[in-house]
């Protein structure tokens, strides 16, 4: 490791960012650090944030637009600002293309429901091998209710899509193409930009899961080809409880609602209803208020360090986990295996141990990463796998991390007995 | 947290070759059951003979924990009357759910006292009880049919 540590190099002052973070100097049990390696699972918050969130309860509470009183004021202009913030953010043309949701989840729910609406046997919705849960099962109802037919694209040995039958799968009978931008589980980044030009040019509506990427890149959604974007607020450093669906502004006003109730309508008849238009028709009751304060706090820090240091930081630390990685005996990478276009996580196998067991194994040594399929079980599937151990980064991980992480493997195999 | 509480020499025996493991035939009922949290999967067969459990076989893919306690699971169960089985269950689930702080009674778990350290790791239950699970159904469903024959 000593040759890896000396060519590592970030344009972040990690001391300093991590300063932010008061949590990263616990100790857990044992007197061990916390090793913090699970930051595509939820990352880690900094003091800004919880400030942020914390001066909003305590001196401006109240519920939005329907409260006339001055709290109900500063509390709309505080739910709002955080919409601008997040506009901004992701290169939003118009603050109105921002759908707050409860999580990405929410938010790819909302996408596949109301495009659903116009789907109808024959037509046909493309996933692909690589996505979340979240962003098949959703896909799969849709199609489940209107006898529409999923398809998806493959993944190759190498982790990376399998586009060779992309003229097969994008025809005129393509109405929607759901794609991961970042794979959770694989790390690999998706050429968004290129299969949206091809899924545009069949009539097809682009939806993208970035819940990896916003996080981890600067992201422009002005120019990347999507019409439909899915990000959630507690991978970014802001609080959960909040999620983000952008739209370009004509197609979110051609959707039928989502949920019904308060602040999603116009005039309400009991013989029937017309809706607010975007993003409050997407937006019925009252919406994550603090959240939504907290993960514009969440955006303005991340933009204050810079999302092209964090971008380049994340793949220094990728580069080195990698390489860390591979002096392992008997560990085997799961999807790309170097850095190029790879997100900030990495799974793999450990020979002979089971997942759950090098993760309890490095958790009594304050290293915290995720065992199991991460919600993504067709990718391990599709390598034979029934599961697989991942270390994920954020713009906090150091690579003296990275070394625990390697070292706490080792002793995984000697606790084992599969050296 | 200390590791050696939760892998035992027992299990860890289990594990590497784990008792009644291959699905075997004749069979009463077949279950599959997983924990979708983390991807655990087990397939298991019953075969009873009136009201005692005959055989109990499985194949699984999962953790040292989920494999070793299906396999002393087994090993508790098979010649017992259902009846004695489910009040073992009782006792396992006590252990699990007690936070380290029940102790276990050999006479009843056998081998199944080793995974007293499972209760303090609140993660790893579930592990544990994957096996039992499947077992509890695949038994209640043989059960049911054989009440439906009878009653046919």
């Amino acid at each position: 490791m000593t040759d890896a540590r000396t060519t590592f190099s970030s344009p972040l002052d990690l001391q300093s960012v991590r300063a932010d973070f008061p949590i990263l100097s616990r100790e857990l049990a044992g007197g061990f650090p916390l090793v913090y390696l699970d930051s595509a699972n939820s990352s880690q918050k900094p003091r800004q944030v919880v400030q942020a969130i914390e001066d909003h309860y305590l001196k401006h509470n109240a519920n939005v637009a329907r409260a006339m009183h001055q709290l109900g004021a500063e509390a709309t202009a505080a739910y709002e600002g955080g919409r601008d913030k997040v506009a901004a953010f992701i290169g939003a043309p118009s603050r109105d293309e921002i759908v707050f949701t409860k999580n990405a989840s929410e938010a790819l729910n909302l996408a596949a429901h109301t495009l659903g609406a116009s789907l109808k046997p024959g037509d046909v919705v493309v996933v692909s091998e690589m996505e979340h849960h979240s962003n098949i099962v959703p896909w799969q109802l849709a199609c489940e209710r209107t006898g529409a037919t999923l398809k998806w694209f493959g993944v190759t040995e190498d982790g990376r899509l399998d586009l060779s039958n992309i003229d097969e799968l994008l025809t005129e009978q393509t109405k929607v193409v759901a794609l991961t931008w970042v794979s959770n589980a694989l790390g690999t980044i998706n050429p968004i930009s290129d299969i949206a030009a091809k899924a545009h040019a069949v009539g097809a509506t682009v939806v993208v899961d970035a819940s990896q990427a916003v996080p981890q890149f600067p992201v422009d959604v002005s120019t990347l080809g999507a019409d439909l974007l899915a990000f959630t607020g507690h991978k970014v450093v802001g609080p959960t409880g909040i999620g983000v669906l952008w739209g370009r502004y004509d197609l979110l006003a051609s959707l039928p609602p989502f949920l019904g109730g308060g602040e999603m309508i116009e005039i309400v008849r009991m013989t029937g209803s017309t809706y607010a238009a975007p993003p409050a028709r997407f937006e019925a009751g009252t919406p994550p208020i603090a959240q939504a304060v907290g993960l514009g706090a969440a955006v303005d820090y991340l933009s204050g360090i810079g999302m092209d240091k964090i971008a380049a930081h994340e793949h220094a630390i990728v580069e080195y986990a990698l390489e860390g990685l591979k002096t392992v005996p008997g560990l085997k990478i799961l999807g790309p295996q170097d850095a190029t276009d790879h997100g900030g996580a990495i799974s793999f196998a450990l020979d002979g141990v089971h997942p759950h067991d090098v993760s309890t194994v490095l958790d009594t040594r304050g290293i915290a990463v995720r065992a199991g399929h991460h919600c993504a079980r067709p990718v391990h599937e599709r390598f034979g796998m029934q599961s697989s151990t991942r270390a994920s980064f954020y713009l906090y991980t150091t690579p003296e991390e990275i070394e625990a992480l390697v070292d706490g493997l080792g002793f995984v195999r000697k606790y084992f007995k599969v050296d | 947290m200390q590791l050696d509480n939760l892998y035992q020499e027992i299990i860890l025996d289990h594990y590497r070759s784990p008792h009644h493991a291959g699905l075997a035939d004749p069979y009463d009922v077949e279950v599959h059951h997983v924990n979708p949290s983390c991807g655990d999967e087990v397939t298991l067969r019953v075969e009873l003979d009136g009201d005692t459990v005959k055989g109990v076989t499985h194949s699984s893919v999962g953790c040292s924990i989920s494999q070793a306690a299906t396999s002393v699971m087994s090993d508790l169960v098979i010649g017992k009357p259902v009846s004695e089985g489910m009040a073992t269950y009782e006792k396992f689930l006590e252990l699990m759910q007690g936070r380290g702080n029940v102790e276990p009674d050999e006479e009843v778990l056998e081998d199944g006292v080793a995974f007293a350290g499972v209760a303090q790791f609140p993660a790893r239950v579930k592990c544990a009880l994957l096996g039992w699970s499947a077992w509890r159904d695949a038994t209640a469903q043989a059960l049911a049919a054989n009440e439906g024959v009878k009653n046919a």
